[in-house]
């Protein structure tokens, strides 16, 4: 589903390497926590996954492509089938909640009718179908979650990359989260949570990548 | 509620606030104007030059050689559609037009000269077709004057065309500008729909059918203020050229009308092409 050979992430304005060295496999249909410390590389990593990056070394697969040999015109498509949650949301401030979560298969270019039922549905999933119309700037901080993960999955994506979806919820809310992206797990999407809680993973057991100053330093 | 949905839907990339109607449609009202301007002026010399060019046609000339009979072709020219009369231009009449040039010379062997009244210019085919079958027969078809003044037609045609093209490259300077800004205040909103799979197509048809509609507004804006104030300048000026009154029919209705579309054309390929150029700097 993803395999990464060698893989290292230089950014134009970084001083040395924020990825160096990475041979990771997530097999198809696996659920997978991504932990280190803050600065380790975590989002770089979800980055080259979720193709927001090109890695500068080393090759990366993606949905069984070989992303450095995928021309311009392929990435649209291949973006469309990988969920993601982003670690600061990004949001799109002048829509409202509903069209936030409707982004993804707007761009697949259903229509209302065919769209809405998914939309209220996810929406009321993570509790946010009385605010759909609110613009996110109304949410709080654990709500404006909620609703990136409610955008990161209404598409059923093949592959869920997940930028810590729950450093802003209580301990209940993450657990529903959670419980979610478990949920997509058993429907079939590969699921990989960056998170740097120890208490997740040791809640839900499954492997786990660890990332030290841009290093793999464990995976299983 | 739906409604505002979907109505929202449509701008997914904000652009109703990012790129607003004020000041672009306003700066194209203004090259719309000028465009008009130089439309009007060009088609103006163009009519004027028409004119002339038919004003002379009613009156050529057409040269025999000495030894033929006249009469013959008198008949067959008078024969044809369009033509009104034909007839022999007298001697003495030709030795005194020749004059200034010949001086007293009543010996100097004169060609005949036929003077030829056609009703319009459209008519010119059949006699040049005729006249080809007379041996020896030379049409004199416009004078040197109205040739200069095709000439000066030419000319402010030609000059009128750069005024227009640099009417549109200016128009998609401003386009150019407006869609940076509206980059500049919608990088972000770009980025993300494009890290969700966006197709580099489909975000800058947006940017480009927001921007060909502003343009759309401004050249109708300009229209607006260009029709009166030249149906104005037509009442005050053909009293005067051509001595009769202004109608409706003087100004350039059709090459007007190009002016909303063209602008929405500029505003559409310079958005378009300005959003892709930007869009390959993603990853
Ligand atoms: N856009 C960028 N430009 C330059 N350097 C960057 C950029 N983004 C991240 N880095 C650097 O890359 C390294 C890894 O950052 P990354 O955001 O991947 O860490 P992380 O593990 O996600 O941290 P956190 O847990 O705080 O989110 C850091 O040293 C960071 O300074
Ligand atoms: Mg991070």
């Amino acid at each position: 589903m993803v395999q990464m050979s060698g893989v290292g992430l230089r950014y134009p304005e970084g001083e040395g390497a924020a990825l160096s060295g990475i041979d990771l496999a997530l097999a198809p249909g696996s659920f997978s926590w991504l932990l280190g410390p803050s600065g380790a590389g975590k989002s770089s990593l979800l980055r080259l996954m979720s193709l927001s990056l090109r890695a500068t070394e080393g090759e990366v697969v993606v949905l069984d492509t070989r992303i450095a040999q995928l021309k311009r015109s392929g990435f649209p498509a291949l973006r469309r089938r990988i969920g993601v949650v982003f670690q600061d949301y990004r949001l799109l401030p002048h829509l409202s909640v509903y069209e936030n979560a409707a982004l993804p298969l707007r761009i697949q270019g259903l229509t209302e009718a065919r769209l809405a039922a998914d939309i209220r549905e996810i929406l009321r999933w993570v509790g946010l179908l009385e605010r759909a119309d609110s613009p996110p700037a109304a949410l709080s901080g654990g709500e404006q979650q909620r609703l990136a993960i409610a955008r990161a999955v209404v598409s059923r994506p093949a592959l869920l990359v997940a930028d810590e979806p729950t450093g802003n919820l209580d301990a209940t809310q993450a657990r529903r989260v959670i419980a979610l992206l478990r949920e997509m797990h058993r429907m079939g999407t590969t699921v990989i949570i960056a998170t740097h809680s120890e208490a997740l993973p040791e809640e839900y057991p499954a492997p786990t990548l660890r990332l030290a100053a841009g290093r793999l330093v464990s995976h299983g | 509620m739906a409604e505002g949905r979907r109505l929202k839907g449509r701008d997914p990339l904000g652009l109703r606030r990012a790129l607003a109607d004020r000041l672009l449609p306003a700066l194209v009202a203004a090259m719309a104007l000028l465009a008009a301007f130089a439309l009007a002026g060009a088609d103006g010399a163009g009519r004027l030059a028409e004119r002339w060019q038919q004003g002379e046609a009613g009156q050529l000339l057409l040269q025999l050689p000495r030894d033929a009979a006249p009469e013959p072709v008198l008949a067959q020219l008078s024969a044809l559609p369009g033509v009104v009369s034909v007839a022999a231009v007298p001697d003495e009449r030709l030795r005194q037009l020749l004059a200034p040039w010949l001086g007293e010379v009543p010996s100097l062997p004169l060609p005949q000269m036929l003077a030829i009244t056609l009703r319009t210019e459209a008519d010119q085919v059949a006699l040049l077709e005729a006249v080809q079958g007379i041996p020896g027969a030379q049409l004199e078809l416009r004078s040197e004057a109205v040739r200069l003044a095709m000439r000066l037609a030419e000319g402010l045609g030609t000059l009128s065309l750069a005024m227009l093209a640099l009417i549109g490259l200016v128009g998609a300077a401003l386009v150019a500008v407006a869609t940076r800004a509206g980059i500049a205040a919608r990088g972000e909103t770009i980025q993300i729909l494009h890290e969700l799979g966006a197709r580099d197509a489909d975000i800058a048809s947006r940017f480009a059918a927001r921007l060909a509609w502003l343009c759309t507004l401004g050249a109708l804006a300009g229209l607006a203020i260009a029709i009166p104030a030249l149906w104005f300048l037509a009442m005050q000026a053909l009293p005067v050229v051509l001595a009769r009154d202004a109608v409706a029919s003087d100004l350039p209705w059709p090459l007007l009308a190009l002016l909303p579309p063209a602008g929405a054309l500029i505003g559409w390929g310079t958005a378009w092409i300005t959003l892709r150029l930007w869009l390959r700097r993603l990853p």
